[in-house]
């Protein structure tokens, strides 16, 4: 506390303008931030693994499983942060028994159960069931054990049996598709129902979460896809090329929703727009308009533009396919770098001024503790540990789908 | 009584006498007075608690009114309620400020709040000259369409019959969205218990008949307390003989904290 108390001293010498007694301190740090980029990056993940089976999008298969995988590995880390913040963790469970059923909040455990239950876990089972069982047929120690487990049982590997699978799995992605906008919308709805903040407070910001959280999962799986066949040495160009090419898609209407909001803004000038106007050319100049706008949203749609096969099969410029590669690494982490800036910008930007409208605060990041930056940064490296269990656990990879064909393989992938 | 009754008879001097079973009576009454105060203090404590217990919410509606004219900027209000309801002392922390607004004849707006105005505010008051100036106490609106009370995960925050916005520290989880949805500042998070914290217009005074502490201690009668409805309340004189404002009355959250002469500057 004495540590807190004496961080806000220092607050106060910063502020410029006039600020409310009580927003010396920022009440949503980094592990705020987190929040919604982590459910960004698992709806993202899941939209893209549901072009190939609602959209048959047949290029981006071998990235359909992994996919998966990433969205839930993200979506069981992504209510740490949550929990970590609170003032009273181990009260945190009274938002399952005592919602307040007018809380946009409060509807976060039943959005976050359906998505993980019904969506993603269900979703994968069908679809790995009789990998599962094959793989237990012909495994022995621990792994057999796992994947018996996993199989719950149901060990039918008849046609019919497979054949539902299949089924199963593209109503589950239909029904996902909602969902996943649900789960991310949902928590731009947190942030854009608060009236109280002029910077948050506006329809777009669910569907800007929305697109932005599309365009960072596709970054991210391209990103892992690459790295992963980096170790696997072996690559289809033709996944990468079609994957680059609904980034661009869907960086556009991304940045397309962000200028409208901000020309929105500009053009109703409301009460708000001197102090915003403050707020973005000095205290978000760096992460809004430098690496959101212009680093993380700009240059890769140039570069997207230029390389991927968005205009004309080759793209506008030929390229060797290993330089794509490389471009192609470069820009997706620069639109992670990007899409971070974006909840940055909103979640740290929007408690930057005061609700008084006649000043500005800062933010002061710790390096220890539990809203610190270590524990963020552990934070967004445990999915990916997680991610690399259960890549062990269940391969995603196409040459481990195929090696027990018992009869014939049903259209379960 | 009994003294004097009885003095005449027994004394050959009654003046000396009677100096002296005033004395005695007084002495008596010093030596008994720990324990007439006691009985007092108990009856009266009694009283309140039969008051307390007899209170009846459904019978009240609270409000607050606020004679922008009158307040003096001395502070006390904020300094009652720190002291009144251990608001923890550091200067972010408070369920009721004073605000100083100084706008000069550019048309320049300065606001400031040092320490929420407990050591009162710093000379000189501008340098660019002064248009007006003035003080604005603020507290919890007590809103009767509250967005605190609307995005409490839990329900920890609610609005009590008689028109009070708590919080129940039992029961926060202490996400502190109440604190972000708030429009005027009014909440915190209590650095010790990790729970959101904020004006309760002294509701454990209330229920006793008392007023709230900063309304206890203003030496101008800047703050009005009482209820909203009845017509022979000071809150309702208050109401019906000055023109009424609300802050940020477009939020559309209808605050029970009303403002008289208010600028249209104060946000």
């Amino acid at each position: 506390m004495q540590e807190a108390t004496g961080q806000f001293y220092s607050v106060l010498q910063q502020v410029t303008g006039y600020i409310y007694p009580n927003e010396a301190e920022l009440q949503w740090g980094l592990l705020i931030v987190l929040y919604p980029y982590l459910t960004g990056l698992v709806a993202g993940a899941f939209i893209l693994a549901s072009l190939e089976k609602v959209f048959s999008v047949k290029e981006v298969e071998p990235t359909y499983r992994l996919a998966l995988l990433t969205a839930l590995a993200f979506l069981i880390v992504a209510p740490l942060p949550l929990l970590l913040h609170l003032g009273h963790p181990e009260r945190s469970f009274e938002i399952f028994l005592t919602p307040n059923l007018r809380s946009a909040m409060a509807m976060f455990g039943f959005v976050y159960a359906w998505y993980l239950m019904v969506v993603l876990l269900l979703e994968l089972w069908f679809d790995y069931r009789k990998d599962l069982v094959l793989w237990a047929r012909q495994e022995r120690g621990l792994y057999r054990w796992i994947h018996l487990v996993l199989t719950l049982g149901v060990t039918d590997l008849s046609e019919r049996a497979v054949a539902f699978d299949g089924k199963a799995v593209r109503v589950i992605t239909i029904v996902g598709i909602p969902s996943a906008f649900l789960l991310h919308g949902y928590v731009g709805f947190i942030f854009g129902s608060v009236k109280a903040n002029p910077w948050w407070s506006s329809v777009l910001i669910p569907v800007v979460f929305l697109f932005s959280a599309i365009v960072s999962g596709i970054a991210l799986v391209l990103i892992l896809y690459l790295v992963a066949s980096l170790v696997r040495q072996t690559l289809d160009m033709a996944c990468l090329d079609k994957m680059a090419s609904f980034l661009f898609y869907a960086l556009v209407v991304d940045f397309s929703l962000e200028i409208l909001d901000f020309l929105h803004r500009l053009y109703e000038a409301e009460e708000s727009v001197k102090i915003l106007a403050e707020l973005i050319s000095t205290r978000l100049f760096l992460s809004l308009v430098v690496l959101q706008a212009l680093l993380g949203t700009v240059l890769p749609l140039v570069c997207l533009a230029l390389v991927s096969p968005v205009f004309g099969s080759r793209g506008l410029v030929p390229i060797p396919a290993e330089l794509r590669r490389l471009l192609y690494l470069g820009t997706a982490v620069l639109i992670q770098i990007g899409i971070f800036c974006t909840r940055w910008n909103v979640v740290i930007g929007g408690q930057l001024f005061s609700k008084s409208l006649r000043g500005l605060t800062v933010y002061k990041m710790q390096l220890l503790g539990l809203e610190g930056f270590f524990m963020s940064a552990l934070l967004l490296l445990a999915p990916l540990a997680l991610l690399y269990l259960f890549v062990k656990i269940l391969p995603p990879w196409k040459e481990s789908v195929v090696p027990l064909p018992l009869r014939q393989e049903g259209s379960g992938d | 009584m009994n003294t004097e009754q009885s003095a005449p008879p027994d004394a050959p001097e009654p003046v000396a006498d009677a100096s002296l079973d005033r004395r005695e009576f007084l002495a008596k009454c010093l030596a008994a007075s720990p324990l007439v105060l006691t009985v007092i203090g108990v009856a009266r404590s009694e009283a309140q608690n039969e008051k307390e217990k007899s209170y009846n919410p459904q019978e009240h509606y609270y409000g607050m009114g606020v004679d922008v004219s009158k307040c003096i900027g001395c502070g006390r209000c904020a300094e009652a309620c720190k002291t009144e309801n251990n608001v923890p002392r550091e200067p972010f922390y408070f369920r009721t400020w004073v605000e100083r607004y100084v706008i000069t004849p550019q048309g320049e707006t300065m606001v400031s709040s040092p320490n929420g105005g407990i050591e009162g505010f710093p000379s000189p008051v501008s340098e660019k000259g002064i248009l007006r100036t003035f003080f604005v106490p603020k507290l919890c609106n007590h809103c009767a369409n509250p967005p605190c009370v609307q995005v409490c995960p839990v329900g920890a925050t609610f609005i009590t019959q008689d028109g009070v916005v708590l919080v129940d520290k039992d029961y926060c989880i202490g996400c502190r969205y109440c604190i972000q949805a708030c429009p005027y500042g009014a909440r915190f998070l209590h650095p010790e218990t990790g729970t959101a914290e904020k004006c309760t217009f002294c509701y454990h005074r209330v229920v006793q008949g008392k007023a709230p502490a900063c309304v206890e201690v203003c030496p101008t009668g800047a703050r009005i307390f009482g209820e909203v409805g009845a017509r022979s309340s000071p809150l309702n004189r208050f109401m019906r003989f000055n023109e009424i404002q609300v802050l940020k009355p477009n939020l559309n959250t209808e605050p029970k904290v009303y403002y008289a002469r208010l600028d249209g500057e104060v946000r």
